[in-house]
């Protein structure tokens, strides 16, 4: 098992900055989260956060949107902005060589951005182009409906925006949410690879200490829409989405509840894959998967099958999922904890995925879990734990959303 | 990081490079075989094995397969493309004997009648969830036109009618004139030493039957047409178009992989500026695919059904100023620090490794390391772009549109 150092510092300011360095690496990674994400879109302003995420490319302080992309382009940055749910993220990488002349540019591009009505309207036709797009792909939409049919407002809010709201949508908005949660105070920036801390700590302080901190804003939870939801769709399949509640990162049965969807469907001998698609041949993608934001979580269930099966495969599935705590085996745990641990090891071989896990453990546990740390948790495990928490938190009715031709019998996903 | 070769006495080759500084080890079986390799009559047959490969053989179930990929953690799958079909596990190095074990099983699978009926269902599915996918319906469909009576034309899924007429028997034939040891490669990448791993191939990959293949590369005649699929439900209308460029084996082929980055990267390129950045469209890009005997450019543009013929004009303009006047030095130095970062960011882990090192043997018989693909990208002048581009303008012979439109005018190209 290999060792792993982590070093943290804090920024007058608040910014969290957490460093792995990696010295067999050649390559270099950053992950900036800050809490900007649609969950602070405000009601009927959807897609506000998506729109600034496209409005930072489009140029930063003294630099036009070309020559910022020149400026990343020369060292070969390869990067992204994205406005998720809960987080605006900034992930980017290049040699390890070049990240720190990458460092000043990132913090201009978020902190000098041009919020200008003649960014504003390209930016607004492409969030415009990406919602038709979305049109044309059912399971991507279809997630859009379950987050909505499964989490309360705000953490409904779909991250893409919606058409209804994108046409309210004005500079003056995306100018409110950039003043008001641009800010340092939660905001974790992870740096991973062939670097050192010190010329880490000095480019940060120099490229983001004027970064103004400000007053977090506060959310208060609302309605969950009601379910089950048919959304009609001249498709080939019919696209099922189902979702539960679960325990979050941070809470401390994480792990079995890990294990849990784990079992349901994680590898090719998991019990959704085995029992709807191997034996029944009923579908060929089945799938089931954790989502988590802070303080809730859900899982997510989805499979794409041909509309005359559709029924069946509905069935099938909510039937394994009703019955997973049912004669769990020390093998079938143990397989699980073989994935997870093959997973953990092999991520030490990207410099991306460490730094994004970098700053997402810092942000949701405030501390980054060690390897050893998380391979004693797995270890720890033992199928009695997992069965009763399979147990505790049976899901009683299941949240249902379908896109295709016509509608399920939604029997199997009421409560009792 | 050592290289090493070594054949097998049926033929077999084995490449390896190793690297004692990683934490897992890739293993890859590249056959030379694909859908371009098929009959009319079995079209689709190539991918439909590649999921008949995981159902086991005397000694190993389908179960017992998908259990011990499990049990071991590996990061396992298969893809079938028109030239390669390919079957990997990743695995922590310890892991490595019954990873191989399984591996060669895949390649002499028993193929159960009752497996092949019951897998049959799930490639129907398949077929279903990528007829959702419009992105993937004009590939096929452009595949098709542009190679119309060349062999690289062919599905490689097959459609609903070829896969419900096929036999298990022509199955089996298919397998056994295609899956010789002659015909294929064993790739391996990561921590492993070289002595232990060819006893561990030699244990399990001596029996497979040797015999070579030969497989003919008729020149492509693409003739200029237009080929529609209305869909009246689509929002979008996606556009794919094609046209000649470098083979495989064609040295010209890594300045054309750098000119569809400066012309059509996702972001920072001439497209881009074009038409992304001011939202004129949800995409459009333009890339370069190799095969064994041929080359394409490929344009892929999704926008409003009644903006395509002007979004069109814009693309056309965009390739008309490259073929006069070719790309500036600032650009080409652009895209050699994309490509480069890229590079050396994929090279950092053996599964990323895996692909290129199968895949330039299998192709060119070369073996490249990162060193030698940075040195060949950092050696390309503006010259060898010019070059290229005088035999191979961007020119588009063939479009197919899939959405609501139901014609379109396009500027046909002058005869090929």
């Amino acid at each position: 098992m290999t060792t792993q150092k982590f070093e943290t510092c804090t920024l007058p300011n608040g910014l969290q900055v957490v460093v792995q360095a990696m010295p067999s690496m050649q390559s270099a990674a950053l992950t900036l989260m800050i809490p900007a994400g649609s969950i602070y879109d405000l009601p009927g302003k959807s897609g506000t956060s998506a729109l600034l995420s496209e409005i930072f490319t489009r140029g930063a302080g003294d630099l036009s949107a070309r020559e910022l992309s020149s400026a990343f382009d020369n060292i070969g940055l390869q990067r992204s902005v994205s406005g998720g749910v809960g987080y605006l993220t900034v992930s980017a990488a290049t040699t390890a060589d070049r990240i720190m002349d990458a460092v000043p540019l990132i913090a201009k591009m978020l902190l000098e951005p041009h919020i200008t009505a003649e960014n504003f309207a390209p930016s607004r036709d492409l969030v415009y182009q990406a919602l038709n797009a979305m049109e044309d792909e059912p399971k991507q939409r279809l997630g859009q409906y379950l987050r909505r049919c499964s989490y309360p407002t705000p953490f409904s809010n779909p991250s893409e925006g919606t058409m209804e709201d994108l046409v309210n949508l004005s500079v003056a908005d995306v100018q409110s949410h950039f003043d008001s949660l641009m800010i340092p105070n939660e905001a974790v920036l992870g740096i991973a690879g062939n670097v050192n801390f010190a010329d880490v700590q000095q480019a940060m302080t120099a490229a983001f200490g004027e970064w103004k901190s400000g007053t977090p804003t506060v959310l208060t939870t609302g309605e969950v829409t009601k379910s089950p939801l048919h959304i009609e769709h001249d498709s080939a399949q019919t696209h099922i989405g189902i979702a539960w509640d679960t325990v979050p990162y941070a809470h401390d049965r994480y792990f079995e509840a890990w294990a849990t969807i784990s079992l349901l469907s994680g590898g090719m001998s998991s019990r959704l894959f085995t029992e709807v698609r191997e034996k029944r041949g009923l579908c060929y993608a089945i799938s089931a998967s954790i989502n988590t934001q802070k303080g809730m979580a859900r899982v997510f269930g989805y499979a794409g099958t041909t509309n005359e099966r559709a029924q069946e495969t509905l069935d099938v599935m909510v039937a394994e999922i009703r019955r997973i705590h049912e004669g769990i085996t020390e093998d079938e745990l143990q397989r699980c904890k073989a994935r997870a641990k093959s997973t953990l090891i092999m991520q030490q071989e990207s410099t991306m995925s460490r730094s994004s896990s970098l700053a997402r453990d810092t942000l949701f546990l405030e501390r980054v879990r060690t390897l050893q740390e998380i391979r004693d948790m797995l270890d720890a495990l033992t199928v009695k734990q997992v069965r009763d928490f399979a147990v505790e938190y049976a899901p009683q009715a299941m949240a249902l959303v379908t896109i295709g031709p016509a509608a399920l019998d939604a029997a199997c996903v009421a409560g009792t | 990081m050592q290289f090493h070769k070594h054949t097998l006495s049926n033929g077999l080759q084995v490449i390896a490079e190793l690297n004692p500084a990683v934490y897992s080890v890739a293993a890859g079986f590249f056959v030379r075989t694909g859908s371009r390799d098929e009959t009319e009559d079995v079209s689709g047959v190539s991918h439909f094995l590649e999921h008949m490969a995981f159902k086991g053989n005397d000694k190993y179930s389908a179960d017992d397969v998908n259990r011990i990929f499990d049990e071991i953690g590996a990061n396992y799958n298969a893809s079938t493309g028109e030239e390669i079909t390919m079957y990997y596990a990743a695995v922590l190095p310890e892991y490595l004997d019954p990873a191989m074990e399984l591996l060669s099983i895949l390649m002499q699978p028993t193929l159960l009648q009752e497996d092949f009926d019951m897998e049959k269902n799930v490639i129907l599915e398949e077929i279903g969830m990528y007829d959702d996918q419009p992105s993937f319906t004009a590939y096929d469909t452009i595949m098709a036109t542009h190679f119309a009576k060349h062999p690289l034309g062919q599905s490689i899924l097959g459609t609903k009618e070829s896969i419900t007429a096929l036999t298990s028997d022509q199955m089996r034939h298919y397998h056994s004139q295609q899956y010789t040891a002659g015909n294929m490669t064993l790739a391996v990448t990561g921590n492993t030493d070289f002595e232990s791993l060819i006893a561990i191939i030699e244990k399990y990959c001596g029996h497979i039957p040797s015999g070579v293949v030969d497989r003919p590369l008729p020149e492509v005649q693409p003739v200029n047409s237009t080929h529609l699929l209305t869909r009246e439900s689509s929002v979008q209308q996606h556009i794919m178009q094609m046209g000649i460029a470098p083979k495989g084996t064609d040295p010209r082929r890594f300045a054309a992989e750098l000119l569809s980055v400066i012309v059509g990267d996702d972001s920072g390129s001439r497209l881009f500026w074009e038409l992304v950045d001011p939202g004129h469209v949800e995409g459009a890009d333009l890339g370069y695919n190799e095969y064994d005997g041929a080359g394409t450019w490929m344009t892929y543009l999704s926008c409003m059904p009644d903006e395509v013929e002007v979004n069109l004009a814009r693309m056309q303009k965009v390739f008309d100023e490259v073929n006069r006047n070719g790309v500036t030095a600032e650009e080409l130095e652009q895209a050699k620090n994309k490509v480069a970062s890229r590079i050396v960011l994929r090279g950092e882990r053996p599964m990323g490794r895996l692909t290129s090192l199968g895949g330039n043997w299998v192709y060119r018989g070369e073996y490249n390391t990162v060193a030698d693909d940075l040195q060949i990208v950092r050696s390309l002048t503006l010259q060898d772009i010019t070059d290229m581009l005088q035999v191979f303008p961007i020119v588009m012979y063939t479009t197919v549109g899939v959405g609501p439109r139901t014609t379109l005018e396009t500027n046909p190209a002058p005869a090929c």
